[in-house]
């Protein structure tokens, strides 16, 4: 999605107008506000995040580096890499980044194919498949949160879905899928295709519209079959539509938060936790900043390392 | 015309569709009914529909309270994206400047971020600003986290718009400034809507950025308090679910209604009719 920077020969004119019609005073006053806003709120804290993470820190003072002249001693207290080490070694963490590769793996394998299955079932315009592509795409434009509060009552043991099904099963107890161990966890990942499929099938469904038509014609009178055209013409020509799909699955992946909340809050032990709900938990709620940070940063580089890597390697020729 | 695949498509259809609306119908239904009645049929029509849930919860002055905060911090954050975000994007597509490709990768870093992972040194600059607890603290980033697409896709469009209109424009003495304002801007509407609808959507969604900047009661968005609503009256689920319901409703039809441009949003820009 990055667009290519058209670079245009400078001709005489061009070099002209740099002073012409105010254009450097244009510059001066358009850019940097944007920089300024940009630069504070995104990149700052990022590189702040960087600093704070060898340090030990409640967040009281300006930095965790400064002299707290009521006791004598920094406001920060410096442990260096120990913060890494203790996350690293933290059984929660670890369960958390396997839940954080578990999101994206069920994306991937289960959420796009269906996406796409659907994609394929619907792309073509007409009033029925407009109903259905607006259905789909309902739960894609609901609050997470509202999501998963919904989803907390459809699988609470005493009421909704988890009920019906105890009841069903004849079992005399009832059921809290969000209360017991690898369940709570599973139930997310459901929520999570269940909400975000919709959106993927809409990028499929856009790239399945812009296929020419007279490929698929011609496919047609060479007797290719349904599944034929499928494989060997609709996904190869979907392929860019595939990397993004899976770009923002995997992005999106790392930050999946509002939806824990409301459904397990991390629990029961810890055991649903992703990556964004352990900062939360580990660093803001006991305002551990220094120890936050260092979560930060794992979550920072493993973002930015896979949006290079990938930018340059699969989606390598695409704009 | 009958036929065995059309038929079968739509009955995968519909079961997918009804794995959607069955959860969604419950929790509209559900601020219809008794608790009693929740625990006995969670999903089917109330048999006696109870209006007072959906009432009292009108009637709540903190409700409404929730809903302009949200709608408060939506709109001005619509407003400062499409203001600064447009106005960067003239500059890189219409003027050549020394540094200008530069500072447009570096605004295009943002796509990149895992936004999360700096929110702990986000809330200290947030609180050393005094911003904190104020609409502003959810403001400021939300449009800055916003600047790095909402820059990407203006500049995409400002640079297809025809260089004619301005070369007759400054003919007659129009600077650049004044030409974006006359004339840019009016004729960039597609693009407007398509990030103020999506940047809308996130913000009236979003409850990490206010789950950390606002503590105060008062000035709490309505993702905040539905969950506040959730731990208050954590066994009467159709409280919660008319609660949820009542917030969801406005929200969904606006959304459906504005649904071209969050999907232009998602797949490049084009608006398609």
């Amino acid at each position: 999605m990055l667009a290519q920077n058209d670079i245009i020969a400078p001709s005489q004119t061009q070099f002209q107008r740099l002073f012409a019609n105010g254009q450097l005073k244009m510059v001066l006053i358009f850019v940097p506000p944007a920089i300024l806003v940009f630069t504070m709120f995104v990149i700052l804290p990022m590189i702040q995040a960087g600093l704070f993470a060898p340090y030990k820190w409640s967040g009281y003072g300006p930095v965790p580096w400064a002299l707290n002249e009521v006791t004598g001693k920094d406001f920060g207290r410096w442990v260096g890499s120990q913060n890494f080490e203790r996350m690293l070694s933290h059984s929660a963490f670890k369960q958390a980044f396997i839940n954080t590769l578990l999101v994206i793996t069920v994306s991937i394998a289960i959420q796009i194919p269906i996406a796409m299955t659907m994609a394929l079932m619907i792309y073509k315009s007409s009033r029925i498949n407009t109903i259905f592509r607006l259905i789909f795409f309902l739960p894609y434009i609901m609050a997470e949160v509202a999501t998963g509060l919904i989803f907390s009552f459809v699988l609470d043991g005493n009421y909704g879905l988890s009920k019906s099904f105890s009841d069903l099963m004849g079992w005399d107890k009832a059921f809290f899928p969000l209360a017991e161990k690898p369940w709570a966890f599973y139930c997310i990942l459901g929520v999570i295709v269940w909400k975000y499929f919709g959106f993927h099938m809409m990028i499929f469904i856009a790239g399945l519209q812009s296929i020419n038509s007279e490929v698929l014609e011609a496919a047609k009178i060479d007797g290719a079959k349904t599944l034929q055209t499928v494989f060997l013409i609709k996904l190869p020509l979907l392929w860019p539509s595939i990397t993004i799909s899976v770009f923002y699955a995997v992005l999106g992946g790392l930050q999946v938060f509002d939806l824990v909340m409301p459904m397990t809050a991390g629990g029961p032990s810890n055991s649903s936790h992703t990556l964004v709900s352990y900062l939360y938990m580990f660093g803001f709620i006991r305002l551990n900043i220094g120890y936050g940070s260092a979560v930060g940063v794992f979550l920072f580089v493993t973002g930015v390392a896979f949006a290079f890597l990938y930018r340059n390697t699969v989606q390598r020729g695409q704009s | 015309m009958f036929s065995w695949k059309e038929s079968g498509r739509i009955i995968v259809l519909l079961f997918v569709s009804s794995l959607i609306l069955v959860p969604l119908s419950a929790t509209v239904l559900g601020g219809f009914k008794t608790t009693g009645e929740m625990r006995v049929s969670p999903f089917g029509l109330p048999r006696e529909w109870i209006t007072e849930v959906y009432a009292e919860i009108l009637a709540d002055s903190s409700f409404w309270r929730y809903l302009w905060n949200s709608f408060l911090i939506s709109i001005l954050t619509v407003a400062l994206t499409l203001i600064f975000g447009s106005m960067a994007a003239y500059a890189f597509a219409q003027a050549k400047f020394f540094g200008a490709n530069f500072l447009y990768s570096y605004l295009l870093l943002g796509l990149m971020f895992p936004f999360a992972a700096a929110i702990l040194p986000l809330f200290l600059t947030v609180r050393d600003l005094g911003i904190l607890d104020t609409p502003w603290g959810v403001i400021l980033p939300q449009v800055a986290f916003g600047l790095a697409f909402s820059v990407m896709f203006f500049r995409t469009f400002f640079a297809q718009m025809p260089d004619e209109l301005f070369e007759a424009a400054r003919v007659d003495g129009c600077g650049y400034i004044r030409f974006f304002f006359l004339f840019t801007l009016p004729l960039s509407t597609p693009i407007l809507a398509t990030i103020a609808t999506f940047v809308f959507v996130q913000s009236w969604n979003n409850y990490l950025l206010p789950l950390i900047m606002l503590n105060d009661r008062e000035g709490y968005t309505w993702t905040l308090g539905a969950m506040d609503y959730r731990g208050e009256y954590s066994w009467e689920w159709n409280r919660t679910l008319a609660f949820v319901s009542a917030t969801l409703a406005p929200a969904v039809v606006f959304f459906l209604a504005a649904q071209k441009y969050i999907v232009a949003g998602l797949t490049g820009g084009a608006v398609k009719g």
